[in-house]
């Protein structure tokens, strides 16, 4: 966990792995650390990089919605 | 019972007459501050458009007439001077010209007279109504039998706003703007997802409220999709199960829009009232995932079932709302509910007892036979048992198909792989992303693509839904008098179709006030056999005609 606290936001790619401190940060689920789906899982998030609306601060700081039903 | 309110749907199961509305979160990232209203209006322009390009599917405005928002199913009615403005959807909403002139900042206050006047309703050839509800697109199905069918003609709604999308981003004259098919904006807004069931008038309200509440409250553990942060403004840290439970702040009530409740009371029938209730359920989350909504309409109409037979399990919960969000906060799903016989049980304990109460049933009617089942609640139930035993004992299957659960993977990957907090603004990202109605951009979409969420309902029928209603209800009806008459159907409503004949300075208003009439077995014949609009409503209306 405290290793997870002070991770930086930075995309992948930019070697956080060398500035995280414990070997994985231990707030991943249950499931999520064996080998087979933690694969999966990085395919999937490789993935989802490519289709992330740029600067997510931004964008989710400007999606407000008026209320409704 | 139900035999003599839904005549050819089986007794017990899921069969009923039911539908979705789903509310659209609307973001147009080139014009921040646009009113919301406005860009609502532009989605229900952009699609009148397309649908207008297709001669077939020309779109027709909203029968008010049958409309009664504040009728109480507990027998009272608001009074209007008292009711809140939210409440007031019986009459069509009016955008102001300061709105207008908003949308395009405040150095455009002079309209410049080729503006097209603000469509705000339309109802479609598949026999589902498109328009603006309050300050987002809100699209409701047509009237449909099944769950199945309830997700197909849902996924016909998440097309057509995809088609609107693209047509306003390829006018360069008015920017992109996006929908989502979620609940909240994260910082307090929700906007509702409904789900409507024909029940027997005869059912008293008082079972239904007590038949429903402990499954709502636990049904969220099956068809909830997710959220990350806590509490209406979601600035409590983590993640939870339901986009909708922190909303909700009463047990039963008239409001949509304040004080939720939930068990809605609005008594809007929308069919014979004598015969029939609506009941509307607001405690839905949206769902991409297509098996979280067939849950979501299959485990409801059972329950439904389970109440008009007089044998809903007798539970009742201590302070229910704040079960709701107790148990929404719980990922783990260990947290245990008061119950007032002093009982403590989990939500999953709580979905088997109607689990099993559902199955019994449809054993005792035969509903659920392989040979004279309804071809429903044998699917339903097996879903329902799977989705119960793999959230308990394989999180990952369940991943495959519950979506809380398949955005939740997602996100602890990101937590994991890049360290994040749940205050990180890409875990915010991600969770309004996921319902991105854009294929390319929609991460749930993307996970569906690569096999990763479970789909139920193809691409062709999806196709069929969007311009077909279903053919075995009123819908039927009404989508086919709009496709079949173009330009000569004035309005519609889902217990009405007026027709302006050309020529004629009358209105002819047909009602169809029976859900299960209409359909296309009954009214085929009539629509092959009169080209001319006059024939038609001669030989439906006969003597009836004004």
């Amino acid at each position: 966990m405290a290793g997870q606290e002070q991770k930086s936001t930075q995309p992948r790619g930019e070697e956080e792995a060398a500035e995280v401190d414990v070997p994985t940060p231990a707030a991943a689920p249950a499931g999520a650390q064996d080998t087979e789906s933690t694969h999966g899982v990085d395919d999937l998030l490789d993935e989802i990089d490519n289709v992330l609306e740029t600067n997510a601060e931004e964008f989710v700081r400007g999606f407000v919605q008026k209320g409704g039903q | 019972m139900a035999s003599d309110t839904s005549p050819g749907l089986a007794v017990g199961g899921a069969q009923r007459v039911m539908g979705a509305e789903t509310e659209f979160g609307i973001h147009a990232p080139n014009s921040p501050g646009a009113n919301a209203t406005y860009l609502s209006s532009q989605v229900i322009a952009a699609y009148a458009r397309l649908s207008r390009a297709r001669p077939a599917d020309p779109g027709t405005s909203w029968d008010y007439t049958d409309e009664t928002p504040l009728r109480d199913a507990r027998g009272w009615a608001v009074p209007r001077g008292r009711a809140h403005e939210d409440q007031l959807t019986d009459v069509e909403p009016i955008l102001t010209a300061e709105a207008v002139a908003l949308a395009h900042g405040p150095a455009e206050i002079e309209l410049d007279g080729d503006q097209e006047p603000a469509l705000m309703n339309l109802v479609l050839g598949n026999g589902a109504r498109l328009y603006v509800d309050h300050a987002h697109p809100e699209y409701s199905s047509p009237e449909v039998t099944n769950p199945r069918d309830a997700v197909i003609w849902d996924l016909a709604g998440d097309a057509v706003a995809l088609a609107a999308v693209r047509a306003l981003a390829d006018d360069a004259g008015r920017g992109p703007i996006n929908l989502y098919k979620n609940n909240t904006d994260g910082k307090g807004a929700s906007y509702g997802t409904h789900e409507n069931y024909l029940v027997p008038r005869a059912v008293p309200f008082s079972d239904l409220v007590s038949g429903l509440t402990p499954f709502f409250i636990s049904r969220q553990l099956i068809c909830g999709s997710g959220r990350v942060g806590l509490g209406q403004d979601g600035s409590g840290p983590g993640y939870q199960i339901s986009q909708r439970a922190d909303y909700f702040e009463a047990e039963v009530g008239l409001e949509t829009t304040m004080r939720r409740p939930i068990i809605n009371t609005r008594d809007e029938p929308h069919a014979v009232a004598d015969k029939y209730r609506r009941l509307h359920v607001i405690v839905g989350d949206a769902n991409v995932s297509h098996v979280a909504n067939y849950l979501k309409f299959g485990t409801a109409a059972l329950v439904l079932s389970l109440v008009e037979a007089g044998r809903a399990p007798q539970i009742e919960v201590h302070e229910p709302v704040e079960a709701m969000h107790r148990l929404s906060h719980d990922t783990d799903l260990v947290e245990k509910i008061r119950l007032l016989d002093g009982r403590y049980v989990t939500g999953l304990e709580l979905q088997w007892i109607y689990f099993e109460a559902a199955a019994k049933l449809a054993a005792d009617t035969g509903v659920a036979s392989a040979d004279g089942g309804d071809g429903h609640t044998a699917h339903v139930l097996a879903r329902w048992e799977q989705s119960l035993n793999d959230l308990a004992g394989d999180r990952d299957a369940a991943a495959g198909y519950i979506e809380w659960l398949a955005k939740l993977r997602v996100l602890d990957g990101y937590r994991s792989r890049d360290g994040l907090s749940w205050g990180d603004a890409r875990l915010g990202l991600v969770d309004i992303q996921w319902s991105d109605v854009r294929p390319e951009r929609g991460i749930a979409l993307r996970l569906a693509a690569r096999g990763s969420l479970e789909t139920m309902a193809d691409a062709a029928s999806v196709a069929a839904a969007v311009s077909e209603p279903p053919a075995d209800t009123r819908a039927w009806f009404r989508g086919t008098s709009i496709k079949r008459f173009p330009g000569s159907v004035a309005s519609a409503s889902w217990d009405s179709v007026v027709f302006a004949p050309p020529g004629s300075y009358r209105l002819q208003r047909v009602p169809t006030r029976e859900p299960l009439r209409g359909t296309k077995a009954l009214t085929q014949a009539l629509f092959d056999a009169h080209e001319k609009i006059e024939d038609f409503l001669t030989a439906l209306l006969g003597e009836r005609r004004t």
